[in-house]
């Protein structure tokens, strides 16, 4: 029912995303240890680092999909880490897409589109399926609407999954290493579309290997190294890292 | 008569209801060992080659998993007896039992068996080691440790359709039950007693198997993962 | 008494057949339908039914089938309750089916991928409109080849309402023998009565189960 509803009104040149001395563990594993990073509007932050360096936990806390132990998020003007939060407001905010790219085997590409902007904001299906058609030309794949999962590739699959993430029409998108599980020959097809998304405006925070990518797109920079964000700042500390472990990540390409 | 339960003279044979348990369980293992060992044989026969002994393996588990085991209890009791051959009831219900589980551990095993990858098994061939070899120390322990829980779940159900042998008067727990209910009029209280004494002889075996599984499987023990 | 086997007697077992039939449709609607609040109730996100619905399998599943039968026959007529053995069997098969259907069916619904919940929380789904857009439909598809497996044991598990009076095949034949004493034949020909029910089962459970692993791979 609050799906028009504004959240509570933020300044407006407030960051879309922020994280303030974020914690973070699994059992006695610590794996974000004071995290602080932003992301203000239209702007793309790349969160890179060896696995285990806890960026994909850090992606993951802002959709809250892991709750955090200490610290505060700031997601659209709601505080991520309040016990209280309204999960379902916060996720139609927050559009994600996974490495596994996780469609609905079961349903076509068109209904893995509509199903959430029918079922949760109440969008009238021929409006809905609208709505798929202009989201899958945005990705180029207006051809798949009656497809099956299945019988796409897996940089289309990944396509289809953005594709269905924007129908929402979210304020932030979150890509959690969306290339990775992809054969090399593929993953310029999603990153096109991810660069395409960046050149409208989108807000994005991305998680990925792929270092040119992330030079070329990103207006911020996060390295994080265990569990803390070790070095920050434009795409340029990608060429000229002022620490140690920076310069060896990129040296070795990862 | 009222509802008024009364299950002082149900617990009053403890005795009667603990030797009809001891017999539950008598029959029960000596079913799993026995069927166990067909189960081996019968696994290996229905992936040994010989077309022959893989139809005969095959009917067997088939014939036996598609017809109830209390027609099949009848059938043993009966057809041992048309041949002139007189066994007590508890004889002719162990082998009534193991004929059955034989059945349903044969077509565990072989699933067990047929998980083993095709590297493991050329793996001993290149180091020389004869068929038999091969099947004991690479295919049949292994084997069975990946189908053990599926193996202990068949063997407790094992138990609880022993209680069908009540119908050839095997003395069992579901007989005793029978006949304390008809000397008490107490069915209700006497089912529910005894209902709740099979679950605690399911968690009983349970444990059993549980404890036998860490002492088959050092790795198991070791590591606790799954193989 | 005495005679040979004839035409009536097989009608007569012909007509125990058709019930068994129709206490295994019985077992299957009732056990199915219970079964199902049974699966649900084993995911639930509230500790408390979690417990009961694990309670329930827990009492079913370490009880035989033949002591469940005596209970709601005997045991309810001694307190007084009239049950007629069609009752008392098709209530006896419905508690039992819900027990081994619902552990079945919950294993099918956390056999879905876990990222399948996450993408539809991803996207903003309810709990409710998760499970039944997104989870229910994929278990449904994984349950296929087990249920239809498991309507063998009910076939064969219906032969014990036979021992609560109620005239299925089992019964029917133990009449017929009352008469002829031919039990070896008369047994024999009811177990190929049951095997034939069974048997194309069994085929088709297979047949579901090879096929949904072949589905995976397709097309690009």
């Amino acid at each position: 029912m609050n799906a028009h509803v504004n959240p509570p009104a933020a300044p407006p040149n407030a960051p879309v995303v922020a994280l303030r001395n974020v914690h973070k563990s699994f059992g006695s594993l610590k794996v974000l240890d004071g995290v602080s990073f932003s992301v203000g509007r239209g702007e793309v932050t790349v969160l890179i680092g060896r696995s285990g360096s806890g960026k994909s936990t850090a992606l993951r806390c802002i959709d809250r999909f892991e709750t955090i132990d200490g610290g505060e998020i700031e997601v659209c003007g709601r505080r991520v880490d309040d016990a209280g939060l309204d999960v379902r407001a916060l996720r139609q905010d927050v559009g994600i897409v996974f490495q596994s790219y996780n469609l609905f085997p079961h349903l076509t590409i068109e209904e893995n589109i509509t199903l959430a902007p029918h079922a949760v904001k109440k969008v009238p299906k021929a409006e809905a399926r609208a709505l798929a058609a202009k989201v899958l030309a945005q990705v180029g794949l207006e051809e798949k609407l009656h497809a099956y999962p299945e019988q796409l590739s897996g940089g289309q699959q990944q396509r289809a999954a953005i594709a269905r993430s924007l129908a929402m029409q979210p304020k932030v998108m979150l890509f959690d290493e969306v290339t990775s599980a992809l054969d090399p020959e593929l993953t310029g097809e999603v990153l096109k579309v991810i660069e395409a998304l960046a050149a409208d405006g989108m807000t994005m925070v991305l998680v990925t290997h792929e270092m040119s990518f992330a030079r070329g797109i990103a207006d911020q920079v996060v390295f994080m190294h265990k569990g803390k964000v070790h070095e920050a700042g434009p795409a340029g500390i990608l060429s000229s890292p002022s620490t140690p472990e920076l310069a060896q990540f990129v040296g070795t390409g990862f | 008569m009222g509802l008024v339960l009364d299950f002082s003279v149900v617990l009053d044979r403890w005795q009667a209801l603990l030797d009809g348990a001891t017999l539950t369980l008598q029959l029960a293992i000596i079913a799993v060992v026995c069927g166990a060992t067909i189960g081996v044989f019968g696994a290996i026969g229905r992936r040994g080659g010989n077309v022959l002994v893989e139809r005969l393996c095959g009917a067997y588990v088939e014939a036996i998993r598609n017809t109830p085991l209390l027609v099949q209890i009848f059938l043993v009791y009966f057809g041992l007896s048309s041949l002139g051959l007189q066994f007590s009831a508890f004889t002719v219900a162990a082998v009534a039992l193991t004929i059955n589980v034989g059945a349903y551990t044969t077509e565990i095993m072989r699933a067990g068996f047929d998980s083993i990858h095709k590297g493991q098994i050329e793996a001993a061939e290149g180091l020389g080691l004869s068929k038999a070899q091969i099947y004991w120390h690479v295919i049949i322990w292994p084997g069975i440790e990946r189908v053990y829980p599926a193996l202990t779940s068949q063997f407790v159900l094992l138990m609880l359709a022993s209680s069908v042998t009540s119908q050839i008067s095997a003395e069992e727990l579901t007989a005793v039950a029978n006949y304390i209910q008809s000397e008490t009029y107490r069915s209700f209280e006497t089912y529910i007693v005894v209902a709740l004494i099979y679950v605690a002889l399911s968690f009983i075996m349970r444990f059993g198997f549980w404890l036998l599984g860490l002492a088959l499987f050092p790795r198991r023990r070791r590591l606790g993962t799954p193989l | 008494m005495g005679g040979a086997l004839n035409i009536n007697h097989l009608l007569f077992l012909g007509h125990g057949a058709l019930w068994t039939i129709g206490l295994s449709a019985i077992a299957l609607i009732g056990g199915g339908s219970f079964g199902f609040l049974i699966a649900l109730g084993r995911v639930s996100p509230s500790r408390a039914v979690r417990l009961l619905a694990a309670t329930y399998v827990q009492l079913i599943q370490g009880t035989p089938l033949l002591v469940i039968m005596f209970l709601s026959f005997f045991g309810l007529a001694a307190l007084g309750f009239n049950i007629s053995p069609l009752l008392a069997a098709g209530a006896s098969m419905t508690i039992f089916v819900a027990a081994y259907l619902g552990e079945i069916w919950r294993g099918c619904i956390e056999a879905v991928p876990k990222q399948q919940w996450e993408a539809a929380e991803g996207l903003a789904l309810s709990r409710s409109q998760r499970m039944v857009k997104v989870i229910l439909p994929q278990a449904i598809r994984l349950a296929t080849p087990p249920t239809v497996g498991f309507m063998v044991q009910i076939v064969k598990n219906t032969s014990l309402a036979s021992v609560v009076g109620f005239v299925e095949l089992t019964r029917s034949g133990q009449i017929i023998n009352n008469s002829l004493f031919e039990p070896f034949i008369i047994y024999s020909i009811i177990a190929v009565v049951y095997f034939s029910l069974c048997y194309p089962l069994s085929r088709l459970s297979r047949r579901l189960e090879r096929s949904a692993l072949q589905k995976k791979p397709a097309l690009a």
